[in-house]
């Protein structure tokens, strides 16, 4: 694709998170923590064609360099996705995201009885089991298995 | 072996649960009454957010006839957790008065969420339909006692959907690679989350709805209560639960060595007439909580 036919323009300095699952770009704002009220210069294409997933999301964030922690979440939705970190409109840095082994506030326990779900102060912790991903909640051992996406914080 | 908190079976090795087991044939003479001051000069807190006689007391015993003294926080609507105060703070607080904190609280996960605030031991009494590791010790503890762990052939009988204590005694039988036949009504069979848990540990495990199948294959029957809370239809419910009674005409046909288990209190699913047979085992479990529970007091308090 040549640069005039691209839907969003290369960016100077930031991150582009590619190959993230068609339909899922939202999602990833959100676990980025990325919301409407956000100064970053943020660019999403959705539903766009891709060679390698047939469709896929594109989001890319100025000016902001993502760590990795902050990035392998981004594996329970998007587990194709890959990162680029851009400085002076070069790729500095690619890696595919990993899942982590442990997942701290970013998932809700799906029990309503869990002491996560209160107002103790604790945040839910899971246990990240990779294949088939499937995450259990280190208070009250259940486990999510399915429609992750749904349990975000 | 450091042990520090008591939360749940998942946290033990099965050498580590060998190690417990051997530690607690150790107190039985305590339990029975010798005299000991191994745990004096300590002190337990028993804070129970649901109310829990039997355990309660089984721990307080443990800890009383080791030589240590106990405080209980009492009852709930009388204590500053009617003000709002959460459990995090107030694991903090007794922290200060106690050397070791018995917990039982409605909400699954709390007595891992105490153990990060709490600064001594935490053992688990109970936290809502969670874990209750302490049952389970007690009750392998029964069965090394009264039959074997090895090659156990073991049924469990009854409510195995809601009934914390079923799911975790049937985590740690796998452990011990136990051939497992859970019985229970269609509507309270054990939740396949569980099952998939179990299998995935190299448990073997069948399931049946009647207790006739069972009876003659197995060493242990381990029964529990069905509620009558869940279900809807009183009718239903009579129905249902009459399948599940032990009675002495169905042990006609179990085998010379059977051994009848249940966590207590028991209410119509074990005949009075079962008592006295040579069978039953469910009031020496509950003795053998104690000296379980004097092992894990000991062990917690590093005094063993």
């Amino acid at each position: 694709m040549t640069e005039k036919e691209m839907r969003v323009r290369p960016i100077k300095h930031g991150t582009v998170i590619d190959h993230i699952t068609a339909g899922q770009a939202l999602n990833v704002l959100r676990i980025l923590g990325i919301h409407g009220t956000t100064r970053a210069v943020v660019s999403v294409a959705m539903n766009v064609p891709s060679g390698v997933l047939g469709l896929k999301d594109i989001v890319k964030v100025e000016d902001r360099e993502l760590e990795e922690e902050e990035v392998d979440r981004i594996s329970l939705i998007a587990p194709n996705a890959t990162i680029n970190i851009i400085r002076d409109f070069e790729v500095i840095e690619k890696h595919r995201v990993d899942l982590p082994e442990r997942l701290e506030g970013v998932v809700k326990c799906a029990n309503p009885n869990c002491i996560s779900n209160t107002n103790e102060p604790v945040i839910s912790k899971f246990a990240v089991n990779k294949k088939p991903v499937e995450l259990r909640c280190i208070y009250c051992d259940h486990v999510i298995s399915e429609g992750i996406a749904e349990h975000l914080i | 072996m450091m042990l520090h908190h008591i939360i749940s079976m998942r946290d033990f090795s099965r050498d580590e649960i060998d190690i417990i087991l051997k530690r607690a044939q150790e107190f039985e003479q305590f339990a029975r009454g010798k005299k000991s001051d191994m745990l004096s000069g300590k002190i337990l807190a028993t804070l129970f957010y649901e109310p829990s006689t039997r355990t309660r007391l089984s721990f307080e015993t443990a800890m009383k006839r080791l030589g240590g003294e106990v405080i209980d926080l009492g009852a709930i609507e009388s204590s500053s957790v009617v003000k709002g105060e959460n459990l995090a703070d107030t694991i903090r607080v007794v922290g200060n008065y106690a050397d070791v904190i018995v917990l039982r609280h409605p909400r699954e996960g709390a007595a891992r969420m105490a153990a990060e605030y709490s600064k001594v031991p935490i053992i688990n009494a109970g936290d809502g339909a969670g874990h209750h590791p302490t049952q389970t010790l007690l009750d392998l503890y029964t069965i090394m006692r009264e039959s074997s762990l090895s090659e156990l052939k073991i049924a469990l009988i009854g409510d195995l959907k809601y009934g914390r204590t079923v799911h975790s005694l049937a985590y740690a039988l796998s452990l011990y690679h136990a051939d497992m036949t859970l019985v229970s009504p269609v509507q309270l069979q054990m939740p396949d989350m569980i099952k998939k848990d179990l299998k995935k540990r190299g448990a073997v495990i069948t399931e049946t709805t009647k207790i006739e199948d069972v009876i003659g294959n197995v060493n242990v029957l381990y029964v529990t209560r069905i509620q009558k809370e869940r279900f809807p239809d009183p009718a239903e419910y009579q129905k249902v639960a009459g399948s599940y009674r032990v009675t002495e005409e169905l042990l006609k046909y179990a085998r010379e060595n059977l051994i009848i288990m249940h966590p207590l209190p028991r209410v119509d699913e074990i005949d009075p007439d079962v008592d006295g047979t040579k069978f039953a085992r469910y009031f020496e479990q509950s003795f053998y909580g104690v000296p379980v529970r004097m092992a894990l007091l000991a062990m917690a308090l590093e005094a063993v």
